[in-house]
């Protein structure tokens, strides 16, 4: 039994001994739930701002912040209170409501998504989850796919064009990232035979990240383009369009974006830990949520490596990567999923018979795909760099003195 | 009451209400968020019966997707947001003959509908593969499902034709 279980048996009884109707102490109980859920989502998006701007600093070969508190630990609390203390402005001819409610919805939206991913295992009082949901996965790609209305709202009330345009763009890349996002969940529900993220981790005798290894890669990619990080952050990039669709949000509003896409962030690396890494299992038994919390972070660390790293990429080539790669590349994986699964499964080894063989043989079906699909990009990179390089020679032949 | 019928109750309410701001809203984009309230309205009533995913589906292909494709319709309408625009144009006479009479049918229907005569049905206890299975049975729906899919590729054929960039000379 861990601590969370525990107090939550002694709040029951407590509730219980007060004499109210057993609905009502489940109502109750479910409100702190999200209470605590809620606060967890807003203390991690602490802890992660720090996080990146130590990180970040370091891959850029500088320190970060160093004055408040012991290794600039206390910035988020700065932070914070400049937030605060900033003027809230209005653009002229903003559609009020609109214009307040769309930060509102994007943290929302981003903090609700904690309500399903599993922090343990049911050790007698239920699993240490805000609600176990038998259609958890859905439910985590339905909020998403409703965070981008926020996103409309945010551009179209800014009064701005530029705010319109960035929104445009938002969306775009938004819903392109969808689909290799939800076909990636449908293998991963195909194989665990159940949409229940408790379900799903039990489910998971070998780390799914085995079998599913391109699967991983693409629900990865995706959920960072779906995030707006880096290389996918043309949206708010400063040299492209200032900001794109939160450029008229000041103050607390823009606080509450900038949440919503950390929190987000987090959000994808604990859901990529609950599909494929096993969820809350760990070496010691009896603190199930610290190695979720472990395993979320070692993933946001691989988005600040991403954004160390990678250069940004243009809107044309993003959607490009989406839709000329990454979704054939997330329908043949599907494909290949469910043919080997199924071969395997005849010839006697599947998840419960022979788990590590089953993983191992999809993992290395896998590779030969990733090496097939890289072979497939390779050669249409040399076809263009060769016909760049004919075009080249083609000009200089024309007009051999121009461009020197 | 118990906390169904309040819970029924509430919901019902707020997808009323936000069903009649769509149709009296002035400025056309708050129609659309009007539209989303009541998408999401009726999503809670799945949730009630115990259609969680057909909630779940709702919120994603209406709210995430349909919703957005009307609001890209209305952003790029004229005077949206204009307070001048007049509301009802000249079919307005023959459309509200059109709601009456489509009120007196359905009054029709709904009064010789036996209400409250059977409790609440038990949803399954496994509906999704329930559901699952039922879309791909020969004996019930594989062939609906086979057209629709059938439908689809012919609707993502014909959008990639219609907005294919023109080539040279064409």
């Amino acid at each position: 039994m861990d601590i969370f279980s525990i107090i939550a048996e002694f709040l029951r009884t407590l509730l219980g001994g007060l004499g109210l109707a057993d609905w009502f102490v489940d109502l109750i109980m479910a409100i702190i739930r999200a209470a605590v859920l809620g606060t967890f989502g807003l203390l991690t998006f602490m802890l992660l701002t720090w996080i990146e701007r130590k990180l970040i600093a370091r891959m850029q070969d500088r320190l970060g912040p160093t004055y408040h508190g012991p290794a600039g630990i206390l910035i988020p609390i700065a932070d914070g209170i400049k937030m605060m203390t900033k003027e809230d402005t209005v653009p002229a001819g903003a559609d009020k409501w609109v214009f307040n409610l769309a930060p509102i919805l994007t943290a929302a939206a981003a903090l609700i998504v904690f309500a399903v991913i599993p922090f343990g295992p049911d050790t007698g009082a239920g699993a240490l989850v805000g609600t176990p949901l038998n259609i958890g996965i859905i439910y985590i790609l339905a909020v998403g796919a409703a965070s981008v209305i926020a996103v409309l709202m945010a551009g179209w009330s800014s009064n701005n064009k530029f705010a319109l345009l960035g929104a445009f763009r938002a969306v775009a890349q938004l819903i392109s990232y969808e689909v290799p996002q939800v076909l990636t969940v449908v293998t991963v529900v195909m194989l665990a035979g159940t949409m229940d993220m408790v379900q799903i981790v039990h489910a998971q005798t070998v780390p799914f990240i085995f079998p599913l290894f391109v699967t991983a890669l693409i629900f990865f990619i995706s959920g960072v383009a779906e995030t707006g990080r880096s290389p996918f952050d043309l949206l708010e990039a400063e040299s492209e369009i200032v900001a794109g669709f939160h450029i008229e949000y000041s103050a607390m509003k823009f606080s509450l974006i900038f949440l919503a896409e950390f929190v987000h962030a987090f959000a994808i690396g604990a859901i990529v830990a609950t599909l494929f890494l096993n969820g809350w299992e760990g070496p010691l038994p009896g603190i199930p949520y610290v190695w979720l919390l472990l395993k979320g972070l070692a993933l946001f660390f691989v988005m600040i490596w991403f954004r160390g790293t990678f250069p940004r990429l243009r809107i044309d080539q993003l959607l490009a990567f989406n839709w000329k790669f990454l979704v054939p590349l997330s329908l043949a994986n599907l494909l290949m999923i469910a043919v080997g699964d199924k071969l395997l499964r005849d010839a006697g080894v599947s998840s419960t018979h022979n788990p590590w063989v089953w993983g191992l043989t999809l993992f290395a079906a896998n590779i030969v795909l990733l090496l097939v699909s890289l072979g497939f990009l390779s050669r249409a990179g040399r076809r263009a760099r060769m016909r760049e390089q004919a075009a080249i020679a083609r000009r200089r032949e024309i007009a051999p003195a121009a461009g020197r | 009451m118990t906390a169904q019928q309040f819970f029924f109750l509430l919901f019902s309410f707020v997808t009323l209400i936000a069903a009649l701001r769509v149709v009296t809203a002035g400025n056309l984009f708050h129609a659309a968020l009007w539209l989303i309230a009541t998408l999401a309205g009726v999503a809670a009533l799945f949730v009630l019966l115990e259609a969680g995913l057909l909630a779940a589906v709702q919120v994603l292909l209406y709210i995430g997707a349909i919703s957005i494709l009307i609001i890209f319709a209305v952003m790029l309408t004229r005077g949206v947001a204009d307070p001048r625009e007049k509301r009802l144009n000249s079919w307005s006479g023959l459309g509200a003959v059109a709601a009456i009479v489509m009120m007196i049918i359905l009054a029709q229907v709904i009064g010789t509908f036996p209400w409250g005569g059977s409790a609440l049905a038990e949803a399954p206890a496994d509906s999704i593969a329930t559901l699952g299975k039922a879309l791909v049975d020969p004996a019930q729906f594989v062939l609906p499902f086979e057209v629709i899919s059938v439908l689809l590729l012919v609707a993502l054929i014909g959008s990639v034709y219609v907005a294919r960039a023109r080539g040279e000379g064409e």
